[in-house]
């Protein structure tokens, strides 16, 4: 991997410029602006719809420093098929606006409605296809876009207007589905989970994400002020917690010899050295008014338990994968 | 002067299929679908003999299909794809992201009928359904008609007055499987005709470029268009639709300069002093062709009017060829159900409706789910409407034509 440094980032122009109308807090303009740090030279990026994609584009105004292109919802991964295709076709013409870049950063921006759900089959199409491309998932748990429904993506207990916290059902039923291993499966060289907290942990594997030839899978923590019900100021220091608690760990997921190998990032690696350090998931899951219901009017000392449980057989697992 | 051309022997799928081959687009990307298959797996060969340099995208899903066109004519390529029926019904969301974003992608439609019930033999229903989403769709009679079309409609869809996608319409098996003598033109011509995909200039956030996704100077494609812009753009599409009154002509005019084949919106025959006339689109005005030269020979004044393109929707030309008619049917191959008739006819009253003295129209549905309109059918159609002239009246204009009561 080509080096990447600080330094080098902040002089960089902003592929994503500020004035857009993301919520103050929301973690997308973060994550985005950091992958688009990492980027080559030639871009292009196409969003599904979402709120990255609504909030960066209202017309007469674009955020959009690429060359950028909304489609519809569930396919943001053929749209970036077509686009690496054109690049790909032209290269063999020798013809064509795109024939001369030697490399061209195609991007896909999705959220975890537009990935874990909707948009399930058309990544799956585009990753079997081998396209060289880079899918980013920005998962803030829920389509928050549309007003907080629950998705494929929203953990077990979270109350969302689709799942509420009611009088006799305490939120989502159903555990988060785990898209990383169902993008692992397909065998594509290159997969890492990325959280706002770890800056030059995001560009460095971006970056990678970028170098490799073929699909790579980059699925980003998107801390969500509004639909999770914390404070605004506390996107960083929940990112932060979501990692320490092993509720979501960093990793790389590289394909060696047609095996997957898994690779512990930084703050995960230490938890897996110092055990003791790993945090209780009931610190992260207390801060955000969506899982309150765990805790008033009386604590569900069943559900966290069961949620610490869920926590700790991933890690393990995990763990195993990786060797440690 | 046309040039030397070669007779080849192919259905009218494999002639957009050899068309596509010596446009040699960047990308194909689509999914297989019957009556449509034989267009992937030709083009599927071309790309695998290396016959083409096209990146043939074997999507997942018509969804995909249309949606990896968008993408890739964005980023400045040329972009085709092929489907029929419920692929196309699949598509349909993107058939309007594709006009809206103003993106010359050519789709060949394969007619066939949409379920359910399912049934894989044809009818108008797939692209009528698409006939609100903004694209041009030009309706073939014949293979020649469907290659000559396939060449052509590049040209349309991308002319810098128009930038709309087109849609070349070809009945399911009764064209895409029935093997036909087609004249083609060498590979220079074609190649020539077409040229190389050219884009206009616009002023974008970040400066002047061309209308693509360019990573040197960007624009933002697909932006959120509220109440204050979307309505303009809409404006936008309806002009070009207007402007492709004007383009899709000429452009059959220079064709026809190299093919010695001509076409127009609308080919009226044997009209002059036609008493009853039959008006269609697709194939079936071969039958209707051969029926009326039999009433002609038998003394019977019919006519016909095959209508080539559907959209932009030709109402001057329809009124021209119509007005003095005393009756007209009109022949639907799909229906819209719970409406006064079929979407032919219903567009075809709203075009003559302006007239002081307006002829006698009745609407004739046929061959829904490939039920084959034979040459008794339509003689029969032509009688119900030397009936209503003689009568002076419509009664019933809904006719359901070999439909069992």
């Amino acid at each position: 991997m080509s080096e990447l440094n600080l330094k080098q980032a902040s002089r960089k122009p902003e592929g994503l410029a500020s004035g857009h109308r993301l919520c103050a807090g929301c973690a997308h303009s973060i994550v985005v602006r950091m992958i688009l740090k990492a980027t080559r030279g030639p871009t292009i990026a196409t969003s599904a719809t979402g709120c990255l994609e609504v909030a960066t584009s209202i017309m007469p105004y674009s955020s959009w420093n690429i060359p950028w292109i909304h489609n519809a919802f569930e396919n943001a991964a053929a749209t970036a098929s077509g686009i690496e295709a054109a690049w790909q076709a032209m290269r063999k013409k020798g013809k064509g606006p795109l024939a001369k870049y030697e490399t061209l950063d195609v991007i896909a921006f999705a959220g975890d409605g537009g990935t874990y759900d909707i948009g399930l089959q058309a990544l799956s199409g585009a990753l079997e296809r081998g396209h060289d491309f880079t899918y980013v998932l920005l998962d803030n748990e829920a389509y928050m876009n549309t007003g907080i429904q629950r998705s494929g993506g929203t953990p077990f207990a979270a109350a969302t207007t689709t799942s509420p916290a009611g009088r006799v059902i305490p939120g989502k039923k159903e555990w988060k589905k785990p898209i990383d291993e169902i993008v692992i499966a397909h065998g594509i060289p290159y997969v890492a989970t990325l959280n706002a907290a770890w800056p030059m942990d995001v560009m460095r594997k971006s970056r990678k994400a970028f170098e490799v030839d073929g699909p790579t899978f980059l699925h980003a923590f998107i801390g969500c002020p509004r639909g999770w019900r914390y404070p605004m100021e506390k996107t960083i220091s929940l990112s932060r917690l979501a990692t320490q608690t092993c509720m979501f760990p960093l990793y790389e997921c590289t394909l060696e010899e047609g095996r997957p190998v898994y690779k512990l990032s930084g703050p995960s690696a230490a938890i897996a050295r110092r055990p003791a350090s790993k945090k209780p998931v009931e610190e992260y899951l207390m801060s955000q008014g969506r899982f309150q219901h765990l805790f008033r009017p009386e604590k569900r000392d069943d559900l966290l338990d069961s949620i610490q449980a869920w926590v700790d057989h991933n890690w393990e697992i995990l763990l195993e994968k990786a060797g440690v | 002067m046309s040039a030397k051309q070669i007779l080849m022997g192919l259905n009218g799928d494999e002639s957009v299929a050899y068309a596509t081959k010596q446009v040699n687009p960047d990308i194909v990307a689509a999914y297989p679908i019957t009556p449509q298959t034989i267009i992937v797996e030709k083009y599927s060969e071309y790309v695998a003999d290396g016959e083409v340099d096209s990146e043939f995208v074997a999507v997942e899903s018509e969804h995909s299909a249309l949606s990896s066109c968008v993408g890739a004519s964005a980023a400045g390529a040329r972009a085709f794809t092929a489907t029929a029926a419920n692929g196309l019904a699949l598509m349909w969301e993107i058939t309007f992201i594709a006009s809206g974003l103003r993106l010359p992608i050519v789709m060949a439609i394969v007619n066939r009928s949409v379920g359910g019930p399912i049934n894989i033999h044809n009818d108008h229903s797939d692209s009528m359904g698409a006939r609100d989403s903004g694209w041009i769709q030009i309706h073939c009679e014949n293979s020649q008609e469907v290659y000559d079309a396939s060449i052509t409609a590049w040209r349309m869809a991308e002319h810098p007055d128009v930038l709309l996608p087109v849609m070349v319409c070809l009945d399911g098996f009764t064209l895409s499987h029935t093997m036909e003598n087609v004249l083609t033109l060498p590979d220079k011509v074609v190649s020539d005709f077409v040229g190389e995909r050219e884009f206009i200039t616009v002023e974008g956030h970040m400066g002047e470029t061309e209308l693509r996704l360019n990573p040197e100077v960007p624009l933002t494609f697909g932006p959120v268009d509220l109440q204050d812009y979307y309505f303009e753009h809409k404006l936008h599409q309806i002009e070009a639709m207007k402007q492709a009154f004007k383009v899709i002509p000429e452009i059959d005019a220079e064709y026809a300069k190299v093919s010695g084949r001509s076409y127009d919106l609308l080919h009226p025959y044997r009209m002059e002093d036609a008493e009853v006339a039959l008006l269609g689109l697709g194939s079936t005005m071969g039958t209707v062709r051969h029926t009326v030269d039999q009433l002609r020979d038998e003394g019977v004044k019919a006519g016909l009017v095959k209508m080539r393109v559907f959209r932009p929707f030709p109402s001057s030309e329809l009124v021209d060829a119509l007005k003095d008619i005393p009756a007209v049917g009109v022949l639907d191959k799909s229906l819209s159900l719970g409406a006064p008739g079929g979407p032919l006819y219903e567009e075809t009253k709203a075009a003559l409706y302006h007239l002081p003295k307006k002829p006698l129209i009745a609407n004739y549905i046929h061959g829904l789910g490939g039920r084959d309109t034979g040459p008794q059918l339509i003689r029969g159609v032509f009688e119900s409407l030397l009936e209503i002239k003689d009568k002076g009246e419509v009664g019933d204009p809904m006719n359901y034509v070999g439909a069992r009561p």
